[in-house]
């Protein structure tokens, strides 16, 4: 099977909810991802302060922290979030794009681990910390979850 | 309430039910769609948290209050069909300065949820 390839993987992500949101490649390493999301009007949850709703993010770290998981496995396998807990810092700026970069931090038998941030444009000063889990379907005990 | 701009995105709309409490309802569509055939966990997630917005709306009346969500943490039960979903949310405390939502989304049976999530969102009375 060939290795897997997060760029190659992201350009099918332009259908379904994240093509919705524009949700792109931006870049990854051994145990992480980064994907992009470029500011739209209608992702607006809180139209007074122009400040983006909490789903976009959601979605964002939930996919960018899924490819991390393929990316440190090496392949596409299946898994489903069990849980995602977003923690958010400051709203981000509008007008600019939220980068999402998710890391798997710990691969067990049935369970991986997985952490993310999100900033929009100083990784120093991320706009949100996301902490989360997800069931592995592929091994016998995940896939009767 | 009046719903954001990103309920539009959902193609969310607000009910309510038969005691006045508001409910979420968003039909299926690919614009929701994760993997094929289920709903994605962002916009289930995201539905979630209008949800949770509604119901503070709801139980702050008439009073104008800016709500932050600070910590919003959903747990998925189960996948989202190809069908319409539903939710609603309880505020579980409302204090000066903080209040503890619980928020719940389901299909066809409202004791069978495909995701909870819990928000704690900070108040800022005007």
């Amino acid at each position: 099977m060939d290795a897997f390839d997060p760029a190659r993987f992201a350009k099918r992500l332009g259908w379904g909810h994240g093509g919705r949101l524009g949700i792109a490649y931006h870049d990854h390493g051994a145990d992480w991802v980064e994907l992009a999301l470029p500011f739209s009007p209608d992702q607006v949850g809180d139209p007074a302060r122009g400040v983006l709703a909490s789903g976009p993010i959601v979605t964002l770290m939930d996919m960018a922290t899924s490819l991390a998981i393929w990316q440190r496995r090496g392949m596409f396998l299946p898994h489903a979030t069990l849980d995602l807990r977003v923690d958010y810092l400051r709203a981000a700026t509008p007008g600019r794009t939220v980068i999402g970069r998710g890391t798997c931090t710990r691969l067990a038998r049935r369970v991986a681990f997985v952490r993310g941030e999100a900033h929009d444009g100083d990784p120093a000063d991320p706009v949100a910390h996301v902490a989360g889990t997800f069931m592995l379907m592929d091994t016998a005990q995940g896939a009767a979850a | 309430m009046t719903l954001p701009p990103y309920a539009d995105l959902l193609g969310a709309t607000l009910d309510h039910d038969a005691d006045g409490a508001p409910v979420l309802l968003m039909p299926f569509g690919d614009h929701v769609v994760g993997r094929p055939g289920f709903l994605h966990g962002g916009a289930i997630a995201g539905l979630l948290e209008l949800a949770a917005l509604a119901a503070l709306h709801h139980a702050l009346g008439k009073e104008s209050v800016g709500i932050k969500p600070v910590t919003v943490t959903t747990d998925f039960q189960r996948g989202g069909r190809a069908v319409p979903t539903r939710a609603a949310a309880t505020v579980t405390r409302l204090g000066t300065r903080v209040a503890n939502v619980e928020a719940i989304a389901w299909q066809d049976d409202r004791t069978r949820p495909i995701a909870t999530a819990r928000l704690n969102c900070l108040l800022e009375r005007g």
